[in-house]
C-alpha cells in the first residue's frame, strides 16, 4: 500500500473561489492510502514546495497527488520539489482542478465535487504508480531549416554563429523568399533588398551554413536530438559547380513565355532562368515544363552557348539523408487566391491588383522598370484606390477570420511611396478599422495623412466596376459621413489576405507539429512558448506561426534559434520513461502496433519462449523504447492486450476511470 | 428520351408564354422532355425570409415532392420560381425545424426531406447537355451577334445556396451565347439588380437600375440583352426609351437550333 | 423584459441574424443598389436592432426601398445578413392588422398591359400578410 500525501492548491482564487479546497483535501484523506492533505494558497510557490518536500520526509510519502492547474504548467515543478526530497518523481500525480473543473464551472457545491472526484481519480493511479527511470539519447549537433526567407536566413544565422552547423532547405531556386520581393520596408522606407541581401550573402559564405535550394524535406523520422530527414534536391540541369552564373543561357534561350514567378506573373522570364538577379546561388535552374530541349528534343541552346559547359540536361533529382537535433520551421506565407472576391474584379480587370503586385511594380527589377502605370495600357494613373481587409477578417467561408496584420502598415507605405514619387496621383484608402500597433508605425500612419494627403475613407468597398472608357468605377462606404461613394480610379490595389504557404500541411504531418484550422503551426503554449510546436524538437520561425511583420519574424527567427541552440548545446536528453512495452506471452505477433506506430519504434523478432513449461519460439513486438514517444497508439490497437505503456498503464487508467464512475 | 419534371410558373402561362414554348421546342429538339408536373400552384415569386414561415413555402414543397415521386429532377425556367424552390429545398435538406413543421403541414405518406435535384433550364443545357454538345445541334449560329447576358439577381445569389454560378463573375450564359454562335459582351452591372418587384410602386428607382445595366452593356458593346427573368425583361424594356433589345434566352437559344419558326406557327 | 428588447428579439428569431457578428465595415451600404433611396442605410439597421431601437426602424422608409436582391447577403464578410434583417423588420410591420403597404385598392392604377403576374405576387408577398 502506498503513503500518499494530497496537495490542494488555491490558485490565489482562480480554484478557491470555484473549489471548497479544504473539503477537497478533508475528503481526500478518506481514499485508501492517503496518509496527509492540505490546502495551501499557492503551491507551486517556494513555500509550497517546502511544503511538499517537508511532508514527503516527515510522513515517509511514496506518492504524491497535486490538485492544481493543468501539468503543462507545473508537473514538471512539483515532480522536482519530489525529488528534492528523495521520491521519484514519476510517482506524482497532477489532479487538474482549474482548467479542468474551477475554470469552467460556476456552482461551488458541483465544483468542489468534481475536484473531488479528480483527485480520487489521481489518488487511484498513484495507487498503482512505480518508480519510473529516463532513459538517455544522444544529440546531433546539426540543425534543419525549413525555408529559407528572412526567417529562416536569420533562424540559420544565429544558430551558426553559436557554433553549429545548420542546413537550409529551400523549395526555390534562391533563397530570399517573400522579403526578396518587397520593394521597400515600413516603418523606416528603406530598401528591401539593401538590407536582405547582405544577410543572404552572409548565410550563404558561413562556413557552418549549407544551403540547398530547389529541395524539398521528403520524409521526416526519428525524434528530439536525433532526426534523421530525406531532402529532395530537384534536379536544376545545371551543374552547380561549373557554373559561373554569366546569365548568357538566359539571354539566348529561345523560350521566354513563361509566368515570373517572382514577378507574381506580372511579366515572363526565361525557360532556364534565376528569380532575380541577386539570387544566391546565382546558379539557374531549367522549367522542364517550359524548356523546348525537354519538350520536344531539339533545341540545347543554352548548352552551346554555356563557355562553362555546365549544362546537363540528364541530370536527376538527387535524395540526401542527413541527420539533424533540432528542426525549424519558417516556411512563410503566400497571399490567398482571390478567386471568391471578384466583386473586386481582380479576375475582370488588370488594373485592380494586389498590394504584392505593386511592390513588383513599384521595384526597379519589376515588370514596369519601378515606373508606376496601369497594367491594361501602360498610362500612368491619376487616382489610385486601395481596398483594405480584402480576404481578412471573413468569418464567412470565403476568406480568412483573421487579420493579416501586416496590410495597414503596408498600405500606408505605398500610399505614402506614391504621393511622394508621383504627387499629382490622388490615392485613396477604404478601411475598416487602422490597425498599427508598433514602433514608430502609427507615427507612420499618420505621416501618409497629415504630410502626404493620403485620403481615408472608414468604410469597406463594395464592388469595383470597370468602365467602357477603362477606368475603375469604385463603389464604397464613407461611414463617417454616411455616403456610398462612387469614385472613378485608373488602378486598384487590394490588400489581400495572407495564408500559411499552402505546402505546410504536408511538412507538419511529416513533423507531427500541429497545425490549427487555418493552417498556422501551433505553438507549445501561447504566450510563454511562442516559438516552440508542441513536438519536441520542432521550432518555428516567422510567418508560418501566424502573421507577423519584417521586424517580428527576425525577433522570433531569433528566438527559435535560442530555443534550437538550447537543444544543440546539451549532450545528451533525458527520454521519457513513459514508453509502450509488449507482454510476450500476450503478444501474438499480429503486426497491427507498428501499423500504427508513427515513430517506428515497433519492430518484430523471433524469439523462444516459455509459455506455462511449453516452450517455443514466437514472432515477437519489440519496443525501441529511445524510438517511442509514448503516445499510446499500440496499446489501444493491440488485439491481445500485450502492449502496455509504463506509467499510464491499463490497470492505472481503468483505476481511473473507476475512481470516477464509482 | 431523357425526361425531366418540369415547373413553368404563373408567368409563364400568360406574361411569359414564349420563354416556356421555346424551352419545350428546344428541349425536344436537344432529346429532352418536359413534363409539366400537375396541379402546381405558384411559387409565390420571393423566398420567404423569414425562418418562421413556413405555409409560404409548400407549393414548392409540392412541387419538389412530386418529381421525388416521379424519380425525376425538377426543371424550373423562370429565374424567380428557380430561386424560391430551390431555396425551400435547401430548407427542407439542411433546417430540421422547417423540414418538420411542413411535413407535419404536408401529411405525405413518406416525408420530403430535399430529395430532389433542382436544376435551371440553362444547368440543363451546361451539366446534362453539354455546351459541346449544344453547339453541335445548332443549325442556325447567331454568328456575328453581340449579346450581353443579364442574370439578375435571382439565379446567382446567396451562391451558397442557389450554387448556380460565380454569384460575382458568372459566365453560364456567356458560355451559352458562344455555344449558339454569338459573341457573349462582358459587362459588369450583369449581376445587379434590376429592381425587381419595386417597380410596382417606385417605377424611377427601377429606372434608374436598369439605366445602369442597359448602359454598362451598351458601353461594353452589346447589341442585345438576354434574360431567364420576366420580370427582368419588363423592367429592362420599360426603363429606357430605345434601349437594348431584350429577349428571352430559349428565343435564341430556339432559333439557333432552327425551332424558332414552328413555336411562332402553333 | 421590456418591450423593446422583446421586438428586438423577435427580429432576431425571424431573420435568423446575430447583429453581434457585425464589425460594422459598411459593405453592405457600399454594395447595396437601393442606398439614396433608404432613410437608414443597410449597415444601421444592424446597429438598431444591436441597440434595441425597433420603433424607428419600423418606421423607416427603408423598409420600402429594400429589394431583397441579396447583394448585401452575398457580400457580407461576417455572414450577419442584413437583407434578412430588413425582411424581418417589415413582417413585423404587415403583419400587424392594415399595416399592409400595398392596399388592394391601390393595385388597379399600378397595372399596364405588360405587367408580369410574377411582380404583382412578389410584391403581395412582400407587402402583405
Amino acid at each position: 500500500m502506498q503513503r500518499i500525501g494530497v496537495f490542494v492548491c488555491h490558485c490565489g482564487s482562480n480554484i478557491a473561489a470555484t473549489v471548497d479546497v479544504k473539503k477537497v483535501a478533508e475528503m481526500t484523506l478518506l481514499e485508501p492510502g492517503v496518509v496527509h492533505a492540505e490546502d495551501y494558497q499557492y503551491m507551486c510557490s517556494e513555500a509550497g514546495q517546502e511544503k511538499i518536500i517537508a511532508a514527503i520526509k516527515e510522513k515517509n510519502l511514496t506518492g504524491v497527488v497535486v490538485c492544481s492547474c493543468s501539468p503543462r504548467m507545473h508537473e514538471t515543478t512539483f515532480r522536482k520539489a519530489a525529488e528534492k526530497a528523495g521520491l521519484n518523481p514519476y510517482m506524482v500525480e497532477i489532479a487538474n482542478i482549474r482548467e479542468h473543473c474551477s475554470w469552467i464551472h460556476k456552482d461551488m457545491e458541483e465544483a468542489t465535487e468534481k475536484a473531488v472526484i479528480l483527485a480520487r481519480a489521481a489518488i487511484a493511479k498513484v495507487n498503482l504508480n512505480a518508480p519510473l527511470k529516463p532513459g538517455e539519447s544522444r544529440v546531433t549537433k546539426r540543425a534543419l531549416i525549413i525555408g529559407g526567407g528572412i526567417a529562416g536566413i536569420q533562424t540559420a544565422l544565429d544558430i551558426a554563429d553559436a557554433g553549429y552547423e545548420v542546413d537550409i532547405v529551400e523549395k526555390e531556386p534562391s533563397i530570399g523568399g517573400r522579403m526578396s520581393q518587397l520593394d521597400k520596408t515600413f516603418p523606416t522606407l528603406d530598401c528591401s533588398a539593401c538590407i536582405l541581401t547582405p544577410k543572404m550573402v552572409e548565410a550563404s559564405a558561413h562556413e557552418k551554413i549549407h544551403i540547398h535550394t530547389y529541395s524539398e524535406v521528403e520524409k521526416v523520422s526519428g525524434f528530439v536530438g536525433d532526426f534523421t530527414v530525406d531532402i529532395r534536391k530537384k534536379a536544376r540541369y545545371v551543374d552547380m559547380d561549373k557554373c559561373t552564373g554569366c546569365g548568357v543561357c538566359q539571354e539566348k534561350c529561345p523560350s521566354k513565355k513563361a509566368a515570373s514567378e517572382f514577378n507574381r506573373g506580372l511579366n515572363t522570364r526565361s525557360a532556364i532562368y534565376t528569380p532575380f538577379a541577386q539570387a544566391i546561388p546565382n546558379v539557374p535552374v531549367i522549367d522542364t515544363e517550359n524548356c523546348i530541349k525537354f519538350k520536344t528534343g531539339k533545341c540545347g541552346v543554352c548548352s552551346k552557348v554555356c563557355q562553362a559547359g555546365a549544362i546537363d540536361y540528364t541530370q536527376k533529382d538527387e535524395i540526401i539523408t542527413e541527420k539533424y537535433g533540432a528542426i525549424v520551421v519558417a516556411t512563410g506565407f503566400d497571399t490567398i487566391k482571390l478567386d471568391n472576391y471578384d466583386e473586386y474584379a481582380y479576375n475582370q480587370s488588370k488594373d485592380v491588383i494586389t498590394s504584392l503586385e505593386l511592390e513588383r511594380i513599384m521595384n526597379a527589377a519589376g515588370p514596369t522598370k519601378g515606373h508606376l502605370e496601369r497594367l491594361s495600357d501602360g498610362k500612368a494613373p491619376k487616382e489610385m484606390v486601395f481596398v483594405q481587409c480584402v480576404g481578412s477578417r471573413c468569418s464567412d467561408d470565403r476568406g480568412k477570420p483573421y487579420c493579416s496584420k501586416i496590410c495597414c502598415m503596408y498600405t500606408a507605405k505605398h500610399a505614402m511611396l506614391i504621393r511622394d514619387k508621383y504627387p499629382d496621383v490622388n490615392v485613396t484608402v477604404f478601411y475598416i478599422d487602422v490597425r498599427t500597433p508598433g514602433k514608430n508605425f502609427d507615427e507612420f500612419y499618420r505621416r501618409a495623412v497629415e504630410q502626404y494627403g493620403v485620403n481615408y475613407i472608414k468604410g469597406q468597398v463594395g464592388k469595383v466596376i470597370p468602365q467602357p472608357n477603362g477606368k475603375l468605377l469604385v463603389q464604397g462606404s464613407d461611414l463617417l459621413d454616411n455616403k456610398q461613394i462612387l469614385k472613378e480610379a485608373d488602378m486598384v490595389v487590394l490588400a489581400t489576405a495572407i495564408e500559411p504557404n499552402p505546402g505546410v500541411r504536408k511538412i507538419a504531418t511529416m513533423l507531427t507539429a500541429s497545425i490549427d484550422t487555418n493552417n498556422f503551426l501551433t505553438e507549445a503554449h501561447a504566450k510563454l512558448r511562442p516559438v516552440e510546436s508542441p513536438t519536441a524538437g520542432i521550432f518555428l520561425s516567422g510567418v508560418c506561426q501566424g502573421p507577423k511583420d519584417i521586424p517580428e519574424t527576425v525577433a522570433q527567427a531569433g528566438a527559435a534559434a535560442v530555443k534550437a541552440i538550447g537543444l544543440l548545446a546539451k549532450d545528451k536528453l533525458m527520454t521519457n520513461p513513459c514508453t509502450a512495452q509488449s507482454d510476450e506471452l500476450l503478444c501474438n505477433g499480429c503486426s497491427t502496433c507498428a501499423n500504427v506506430c508513427p515513430y517506428g519504434a515497433i519492430t518484430y523478432e523471433e524469439r523462444q519462449v516459455n509459455d506455462h513449461g511449453i516452450r517455443e519460439t514466437r514472432r515477437l513486438a519489440v519496443v525501441n523504447s529511445a524510438l517511442c514517444q509514448g503516445c499510446g497508439a499500440c496499446t489501444v490497437a493491440c488485439p491481445s492486450g500485450a502492449m502496455d505503456l509504463q506509467g499510464f498503464s491499463n490497470r492505472q487508467i481503468l483505476a481511473e476511470v473507476d475512481a470516477i464512475c464509482q | 428520351m431523357m425526361k425531366y419534371s418540369y415547373y413553368p410558373g404563373c408567368t409563364l402561362r400568360t406574361k411569359a408564354k414564349d420563354l416556356d414554348a421555346y424551352a419545350r421546342a428546344s428541349a425536344k429538339a436537344l432529346g429532352f422532355e418536359l413534363e409539366e408536373i400537375e396541379n402546381w400552384q405558384c411559387c409565390g415569386g420571393v423566398y420567404p425570409l423569414g425562418s418562421d414561415e413556413i405555409a409560404t413555402k409548400l407549393s414548392s414543397v409540392r412541387a419538389l415532392n412530386e418529381a421525388k415521386e416521379k424519380h425525376q429532377d425538377l426543371v424550373t425556367l423562370c429565374s424567380a420560381c428557380h430561386h424560391v424552390i430551390k431555396r425551400v429545398n435547401d430548407d427542407m435538406q439542411n433546417v430540421e425545424d422547417i423540414r418538420t413543421r411542413a411535413n407535419n403541414y404536408m401529411k405525405l405518406e413518406e416525408p420530403y426531406a430535399g430529395e430532389t435535384t433542382v436544376l435551371h433550364f440553362l444547368e440543363v443545357l451546361r451539366d446534362r447537355v453539354g455546351f459541346d454538345t449544344l453547339k453541335e445541334k445548332v443549325t442556325n449560329p447567331l454568328t456575328g451577334k453581340k449579346i450581353g447576358a443579364y442574370y439578375g439577381c435571382l439565379l446567382l445569389r446567396p451562391g451558397k445556396i442557389l450554387q448556380f454560378d460565380n454569384p460575382e463573375n458568372p459566365k453560364i450564359l456567356e458560355d451559352f451565347i458562344r455555344a449558339i454562335g454569338a459573341e457573349p459582351v462582358i459587362y459588369p452591372y450583369r449581376n445587379e439588380c434590376c429592381g425587381g418587384y419595386i417597380s410596382l410602386k417606385e417605377k424611377d428607382m427601377s429606372k434608374n437600375m436598369c439605366n445602369n445595366i442597359m448602359e454598362s452593356a451598351e458601353g461594353f458593346g452589346a447589341e442585345m440583352l438576354i434574360t431567364a427573368c420576366p420580370l427582368c425583361l419588363y423592367n429592362l424594356n420599360n426603363s429606357v426609351q430605345n434601349g437594348l433589345p431584350v429577349y428571352y434566352f430559349t428565343e435564341l437559344l430556339a432559333e439557333a437550333l432552327g425551332v424558332k419558326e414552328e413555336v411562332a406557327k402553333a | 423584459m421590456s418591450k423593446e428588447k422583446k421586438q428586438a428579439e423577435l427580429i432576431k428569431e425571424i431573420s435568423g441574424v446575430n447583429p453581434l457578428k457585425c464589425m460594422k465595415c459598411g459593405k453592405c451600404s457600399a454594395t447595396c443598389p437601393a442606398y439614396n433611396e433608404m432613410d437608414i442605410k443597410p449597415h444601421q439597421f444592424v446597429s438598431y436592432v444591436a441597440n434595441e431601437d425597433i420603433e424607428t426602424l419600423v418606421q423607416s422608409k427603408s423598409l420600402w426601398k429594400c429589394l431583397s436582391c441579396f447583394a448585401c447577403v452575398e457580400r457580407c464578410p461576417r455572414d450577419v445578413k442584413p437583407g434578412k434583417l430588413i425582411d424581418a423588420a417589415r413582417q413585423i410591420v404587415v403583419r400587424q392588422k392594415g399595416q399592409n403597404y400595398l392596399k388592394a385598392d391601390e393595385i388597379p392604377e399600378l397595372l399596364d398591359p405588360e405587367l408580369p403576374q410574377q411582380l404583382l405576387v412578389s410584391a403581395f408577398r412582400r407587402y402583405r400578410r
